[in-house]
Parts: structure tokens; sequence; C-alpha cells
């Protein structure tokens, strides 16, 4: 195996006993990107320079035998939390040459932890997308089926850790946008609970669904990353102020006893055959690990979708006001007053995707429309809480498919936003609710596109989604390959 | 067609806290364009708001002040509208859940107490400076402001004249200076006031349609920009016009307002809750700890000092107007223990002195150590009030005492009986007719013999002896 095929805790183990670099793995990392880069499209930008300055640095350390829980790893980081003087994005042509002056509390906590900067990963323009086609920087393709897309809104983050591009990374999930590429792309993929990661320095799409995780090769990486990522932040009023537990504790531990819940409204019509049996392989797998499945009912659940697209839109049609050609990023250079410079700056700053959504916010939110649309959504997102506090009291996890289908084609979907929405469909309940989910792989199709399980749990208790995570992998056997590329 | 007027007012006042409402930079006025800035009050992607407690404390002084009912839970909303000078695009504000609600305040109405009821009081941030290049058509934006913290005070529609509406803003005003928690300086921008304005004939209940004046940065400019609009709209009226909803500018250069935008170009701000920030919850404890905090307010101070310095309510009423003058005040008879006599000399000669320099008391050169001293000296015989009259410019001058101005000018009182006696003798024997004038009855005479001792002793003649000797020598 080569180096960027390796798990944090299996490079860890080297570092430690000396038998290879912080330097060496991030060459590997680097042959690997030159070698496939071009073809799957992961990063928006890369580091190279700063990766091996970083990765020489950690190397001295590892020397006087200063060790800390990322040391020499890379990682990627996706293109919308802020990097203190490297360019970030968003994805999008309105922020091409935004090159912010501080970085974002995770990037700062990563790089405390030792971690070696790979990049910033592609991602949907201002994570507005299920498929990483809306970035203005092209699209990213699935390492298993280049023809395919990989999810998104953070397809650069999951492609990075599933090509071997670097060895775990940094994603953000607003209604499903870890967890849904990371299932399209076989990796792990956590959206921890609202407020467990700070938000300071990931540039806002809708600030009460934004959530910022880890993708990461295996369970026990994720909890390793849980572990630096996780903790309150002074710089966010909506952070918690909660005890952060030793994630890696959770890890090899047996979920015997436990209730599963499995929620009846999630097992729709229009799911994929592949995808509803490897979900039914994956509650044989809890069964026989000692869980029991409990059929629950979440019964808000049709209206999800619904409130999600007039929240987030709403939320997003404020956040991205900023973006005036004021003060920073694009501003068009054809304009004779105000009015055609917001106009203009705007018009050609953003793509058709975050015009559609900033649109509908603003519908949503105008004099007339507010209380049946904004208003109305609000109601149902606290019943939509209530429904998983109602289910909390019948089991202690829920199981559900990460997404309906596996990866579909490039293109296949782009007029026809509907169509696109509903690949989140499994997703969207968690981050309303402000709990946290995982995904993680439970098997390939016929065709050899990998599919997600994902686990639910209270708020707070990532705890349990790693255990049930780890025992899930454990048991599932799920066989290991590496895409053709 | 007699009509009455209803006015109400928006206050915005700037909150004197040393940062700003969400971030660490400083609020201080001046400074280089956008030096205190920061990517939070820059509005750059990604930051976010953390809120300054100092401001709910300074926020609740203020509605306790006022007599608000304070909310157990408030929070932020977004104001949503472009302009170059907002540089999130939106304004950190309350809407439907303003910090507090439901307060009144008294004026004095034609010798009466008229309550004028407050809507609300909620926080909210600045929004930064807009400079237009006079010659280049380039427009630069300084952000110092934006982020600072304001608080609005809305009234209910309660005043019935733009003098009440002036009068409303004086009480205010004070108010938020005596807590200390704004400047109160209205050049500078930190304290500003919108008015809605409307007509409808005398005895009609429903309110006419109203109008929204801006722009008016003395207390001056309100009552006449609200006196034009209301002979605007009685013009309008009386033409078979109507009023239209609109948005007006005052310039007080022309003395005119004009129409900045109608209803149908009004914007739709698409408020709602801010997601960055959580509600506020405000108890019971911290109500009372700020209650607790709150120091003697305008009116109390003027019935205090009515009641125990004894002073008229005019007097009481200059004194208190200002809190620093106030305190000078006080600090003066607290020295000398003449109230009266201090109020007569701080009302007069001080304020005259300050007013001419458009000096503040806080940086009056008298200090209230010299002028009790001064009082004390006259009641004490040694200086007669006349000479302190022509001393007191000195004090204020040279910043020195009077005890030093009199020395050097060697102005201490003649109370040395021999001496007097001397001179008046003197004066006797040179004007026998008046003396014998005055002998054979014309008592009005004594006037002309004080004035020619007071002459011949340059005023430095004690009074009072004077009266006495000539009493006994011109009787003979």
């Amino acid at each position: 195996m080569e180096l960027n095929q390796l798990t944090i805790h299996e490079l860890q183990e080297k570092i430690k006993n000396g038998e290879t670099s912080a330097v060496k793995i991030t060459e590997s990392v680097f042959q690997r990107i030159d070698a496939v880069e071009e073809r799957v499209h992961s990063y928006i930008r890369l580091l190279k320079d700063e990766a091996l300055v970083a990765a020489a640095i950690a190397d001295e350390n590892i020397k006087k035998g200063q060790i800390k829980p990322l040391t020499g790893i890379p990682i990627a980081l996706k293109d919308i939390v802020c990097t203190k003087g490297i360019p970030t994005t968003c994805g999008s042509h309105i922020l091409h040459n935004f090159i912010p002056p501080y970085d974002a509390t995770v990037v700062e906590k990563l790089r405390d932890a030792g971690a070696v900067f790979v990049g910033k990963a592609n991602m949907d323009e201002f994570a507005m997308g299920s498929s990483t086609e809306t970035s203005y920087f092209g699209p990213t393709r699935n390492p298993w089926d280049l023809e395919r897309i990989p999810g998104g809104s953070s397809g650069g983050s999951a492609t990075a850790v599933a090509a071997d591009e670097c060895i775990a990374s940094i994603g953000s999930d607003t209604g499903g946008s870890i967890r849904q590429p990371a299932a399209l792309c076989g990796v792990v993929g956590l959206k921890p609970t609202y407020g467990r990661v700070s938000r300071f320095g990931l540039i806002a799409f809708a600030s009460s669904l934004d959530q910022i995780g880890p993708f990461t090769k295996d369970v026990e990486d994720c909890a390793i990353m849980m572990n630096v990522l996780a903790g309150f932040d002074t710089k966010e009023s909506t952070s918690v102020q909660a005890e952060v537990p030793d994630y890696c504790q959770f890890i090899g531990r047996d979920i015997k006893g436990w209730k599963i819940g499995i929620p009846k409204e999630y097992f729709i019509e229009g799911i994929d055959p592949e995808v509803n049996a490897a979900i039914q392989k994956a509650i044989g797998v809890i069964e026989k690990c000692g869980g029991k499945c409990v059929e629950i009912s979440l019964p808000h659940t049709q209206y999800c979708l619904a409130v999600y697209y007039i929240i987030a839109p709403a939320e997003a049609s404020s956040n991205l006001a900023r973006y005036d050609g004021v003060k920073c990023g694009f501003r068009t250079s054809d304009a004779r007053d105000l009015l055609e410079m917001y106009k203009k700056t705007r018009m050609h700053g953003f793509g058709a995707e975050v015009k559609r959504r900033i649109m509908i916010g603003t519908y949503a939110l105008s004099a007339g429309y507010y209380d049946a649309y904004y208003g109305k959504a609000s109601q149902v997102r606290a019943l939509i809480k209530k429904d998983f506090e109602e289910a909390w009291k019948k089991c202690d996890v829920i199981l559900t498919p990460t997404t309906p289908t596996p990866a579909f084609k490039i293109g296949e979907k782009t007029d026809d936003p509907l169509q696109m929405y509903l690949s989140d469909i499994f997703t969207i309940s968690t981050n309303l609710a402000g709990i946290p989910g995982i995904s993680v792989p439970c098997g390939f199709t016929a065709a050899g596109l990998p599919m997600g399980v994902q686990f639910l749990a209270g708020h707070l208790e990532e705890g349990k989604l790693i255990q049930i995570a780890s025992a899930y992998e454990k048991n599932a056997q799920i066989e290991k390959r590496r895409p053709k590329l | 067609m007699e009509f009455e007027t209803v006015i109400g007012l928006e206050v915005h006042a700037q909150l004197l806290t040393d940062t700003k409402i969400f971030c660490g930079c400083s609020t201080k006025f001046g400074g280089a364009p956008n030096s205190h800035t920061c990517p939070v009050c820059l509005g750059l992607p990604g930051v976010l708001p953390v809120l300054n407690k100092k401001v709910v404390e300074f926020a609740m002084k203020m509605s306790l002040a006022t007599n608000c009912v304070i909310n157990k839970s408030c929070s932020f909303a977004r104001k949503n509208y472009f302009y170059p000078d907002l540089p999130k695009g939106y304004q950190i504000s309350q809407f439907a859940y303003p910090l507090s609600e439901h307060g009144y305040i008294f004026l004095d109405v034609d010798g009466a107490q008229k309550k004028i009821g407050l809507t609300r009081i909620h926080m909210e941030e600045d929004a930064g400076k807009l400079m237009h290049d006079e010659h280049n058509p380039v427009s630069y934006v300084d952000l110092n402001r934006a982020g600072v913290p304001l608080i609005e005070i809305v009234s209910e529609p309660d005043m019935r004249s733009p003098s009440e509406a002036a009068d409303y803003l004086k009480r205010l005003h004070e108010i938020l200076v005596y807590l200390e928690i704004c400047d109160g300086n209205m050049e500078e921008g930190s304290f500003r006031c919108d008015a809605n304005v409307s007509i409808r004939p005398m005895g009609q209940k429903e309110y006419g349609t109203r109008a929204e004046l801006k722009n008016m940065n003395s207390f001056r400019n309100v009552q006449r920009a609200l006196e034009y609009e209301i002979k605007r709209q009685q013009y309008l009226v009386e033409c078979g016009g109507k009023v239209v909803q609109e948005t007006r500018l005052w310039d007080d250069a022309s003395g005119v307002s004009i129409s900045m935008r109608s209803k149908e170009e009004a914007h739709d701000y698409r408020y709602f809750p801010d997601p960055d920030l959580v509600p506020i919850l405000v108890d019971d404890a911290w109500v009372e700890k700020i209650r607790r905090e709150l120091p003697e307010l305008p009116l109390a101070k003027r019935e205090r000092f009515i009641k125990d310095y004894q002073i008229p309510e005019y007097d009481a009423g200059v004194l208190t107007a200002d809190k620093a003058l106030s305190q000078y005040y006080e600090e003066v008879v607290k020295l000398c223990g003449k109230p009266k006599q201090a109020s007569n000399w701080v009302m007069g000669d001080v304020l005259r002195f300050l007013n001419e320099d458009k000096r503040d008391i806080r940086k009056c050169p008298i200090t209230a150590v010299a002028l009790a001293d001064m009082i004390s000296l006259i009641e004490a015989g040694k200086i007669s009030g006349k000479m302190a009259k022509d001393i007191i410019p000195d004090m204020y001058k040279t910043g020195l005492s009077p005890q030093k101005i009199i020395e050097e000018k060697g102005l201490v009182q003649i109370t040395d009986e021999g001496e007097l006696i001397k001179t008046l003798t003197a004066i006797i024997e040179s004007n026998p007719g008046q003396v014998a004038d005055y002998r054979g009855g014309k008592e009005k005479l004594f006037g002309f013999f004080v004035g020619q001792a007071m002459k011949a002793t340059q005023g430095k003649a004690n009074p009072q002896l004077v009266n006495d000797l000539l009493k006994k020598m011109l009787a003979g």
C-alpha cells in the first residue's frame, strides 16, 4: 500500500515508529494528485509548496517527540473555510479573488493539531448543489465512475479522500453536503450537532443549518478528526458550551441492547432497489451486532424538503447580500451608477443555481409572503425537531439510507432542480433538527458504485454515532476496494 | 379649517460603549477611515457576530429610565437592504421582539404634565459613512461607524406641536446624557431623530396620512422642519390636495423638505430572525442589578433642588438641564452652604461666560471651589458683591482663586473703623450744603454720601460699616 492510501491512525503508527516521515506522506499524496487530479478535479487550489514546508516542520517536531493528533497528516479543506492569506472562493466567480485575512476556527484547530493542508477542495457554488456541478471552477468527477457526479456540495472533499488525494478532509453540511457525497464516493462522512464545531470562518450558506464535519477513510479516523474539530468557540454565538468527550473511546465498543429506529417514512417509492437491498443488509448486520431494530415514525418527513427549500434560501438570500462588489471579490467594471454596479456584479458574479436560491429566498421573506412561507416553514421545522425528540423515546439511534440512489450521471439532473433537490431527501431532516448524522459505506452496486448507510442520533451524541458506525464497519465486512483510476 | 398636528418620533442614540456591538473594535469618533474595523464589522465572508453585553445593559438603563417594560426574552433580526455603507447587506436590528416596550415620559405643557408614550426601545448596529469625491465620480466608504451600537427609541404619536416634539427630544437627550450611555452630540450624529408627521381636522379621531422626515440634526432643525411640514400639509389639504405617504429629507440651508421616496419606492426590508445570534434572556435579577445602578434622573433632581435648596423652579430647571452643570452647582453649594447665592452666580456670570465662549461646564476655568470661596468671602464681609462682580471675569480668564486675585489687586475691603471715619469726616466737611439738606429732611441724600465714600475708597469700603458710621456721623 502506498502511504497516501493509509488512514490517519495507520500513518500515526508509522510516524511514531519512525517508519515514515511527514514529508514522505505529503509527497506521496502529491504524486497521487499528479496522477489523477486532472481526471477527478477534487481541488480548486493546491497548496503543494505550503504543504511541503508544513510537512518539514512536522518532521522537526516529530524528531523532538512532539507529536500531536494530526502531525504530518495531509488534509484537504473545502474551499468554503477561510484560510488566512490563501484564496477562498466558495466555488464562486464572485469570490474568485478573495483572500481572507483570517483563518476559520477549524483551520486554526487543525493547524494546531499538526495537520498539513493539501489544498482547497472543489464544491458547488456557495455549497448550493448536490453534485459539485455548480462550481465556477468546473465539476468534480466521481472516482468510481468519471462519468458520474461525486455528490455535493462537498464533492471535492469526498473525492479527495476516495481517490487518496489526501488522508482526510473537511466539508460542510447544510442539507446533506457531507453525508451525501460521502455515500456516493464510498467514504465516511459526519455532520456533527449544530453548534458542536465552530462555524467561524465558514462562509455562510444557511446559518441555522450549516455545520462543518470530516470526511475520512474509516470510522476511527472520523473520531480522531472530531477530537480536533469539536468544541466551544467564543467567536460563535450559536456554539455549544459542552464537554467534548474523547471520541476514540467509542471505537470498537459493542451496541448490544441498543434500539435502532427504522423510520418507515424513509423507505419510499423511488428508492433505488440496490440501495434498498444494501440498507436491508445493513439492518441485518446491526441486528447481528446485538442491536434491536424497531420501526418508528417521523411523521413530518414529507415536509422536510419543502421546509428546507424555504429556510435555506431565505437565509442564503440575506447571507449572500454582502457580495455586492463594494468590499471584496468580483466587481463589474462596466457600471455607470451604484444600482448598475450591484446588478451587473451579482448577475455575472453568481451562477444560475445561486441566483435561483437568492430569488426563492427573497420571495419567501417578502412582505405579504413571510407568514405563508418563512413563518410557516419555521413552525413546521419545530414539528420536525419534535418528531426526533419523540423518536429518541423509542430508540437510541436511527438508521436510514443516506441517499435514495447511487451517483447519477454528470448533467443528468442539472436541468431539473427538483430532481436534484430530491437527492438530499434523507439527509435534510438532520440539519433542520440540528442533530448529528453519519454516513458509512455499505457496499457497492452491481455497476461498482458505492452506497452509504446513515445513522442519526440525538443532540451532542456523536459518540453514539461513532460507536454504532464503528461496530457496523467492523461487522459488515464491506469489501475493500479502491477506485480504478 | 382648523387642524390638529400629530407627531411621533424615532430617536437613534449611539451608545458610549468602548467597543462595537458585535466585535471588539473601538467606537471612538474620528480616526483615519477604516482604522476601527475588523473582519466582523467589515462583513467579510465567514465571520460571525458576538453580542457586547454592555450594549444590552445600557439599553436596559434607558428602558428603566423611561418606564419601559423590559421583555424577558428578546432577539435580533436582520433588516435587509443594499447600500455601500452597510457591509453585510443587512443591518442587525430588533424587530418582532424588542428589548423593551410600553414606556412613557412626562413633558411640561402649559404648566401641566403631559404623558408621552414610548412604543419600544430596541438595539441595533450603526452603518458606515460614504464620502463622495467632489471632482470625480468616485465614492469612498468609511466603516469606522459600522457596528457602533445604537438604541432606537420609538414614541407613540402623542405629540401635538413642534414645540412638544422639541421638548420631548430635549427630555430624552437629557436622560441619555444623565445615564452616561450617550454623549448626545447631535452634530457628530450620536443623537439623531426622524419624525412622523400628519395633520387631521380638529376633532377627527383617525390619523391623517403621515410623512416621515429625516436629516434634522439639531433641536432647532427639528422644530423648523416640523413647522414647515405642517404648513406644507395644511396648504395641500386646503388646496384640495392630498398628503401622500412618503419619506422627506429636510434641507436646512434652504429651509424646505424634499421628497426622498414614496410609499411605492419604500424598501421591503424582509426582516427575519438573525440565525447567527441567540435570543437574549433577561431575568429579574439582572433588571434589578441595572435598576440599582441608575443615577438620579433629571426630573428627580429638579424636584430635589427645589425642595432641598429652596430655589425657584426655573433655576432648578436650568441647573439640572445639564448633568455636569448640576454637579458643579451642587459642589459649590456643598462648599459654601448658600444655595440661592450659588444659583445666582452660576446662572448669571458663569453660564454667561461659558455661553459666550461656547464652552462646556466641564472645562470651566472657575472651579467649584473658587466660586464657593468667592461666595464665602462675600458672606464673611471680606469683599462686597460689587467687588465680586469685578473679580469674577478675572477668575474666569485666569483660573485663579478669588483670594489670589484680591491679593494681586490689593482689593481687600476696608473694615478699619478709624481709617473710614477719617475718610467720612473729610467727605462731610467738604460737602456742607448736602449735609445741611440731609439734616433738614432730604434723607435721599444718604445714598450720595455712600457713593462718595465708595468712590474715595475705590469701592473697598465695607458697605455695611459705611452705612452704620455715616448714619451716626450725619445724625450729628
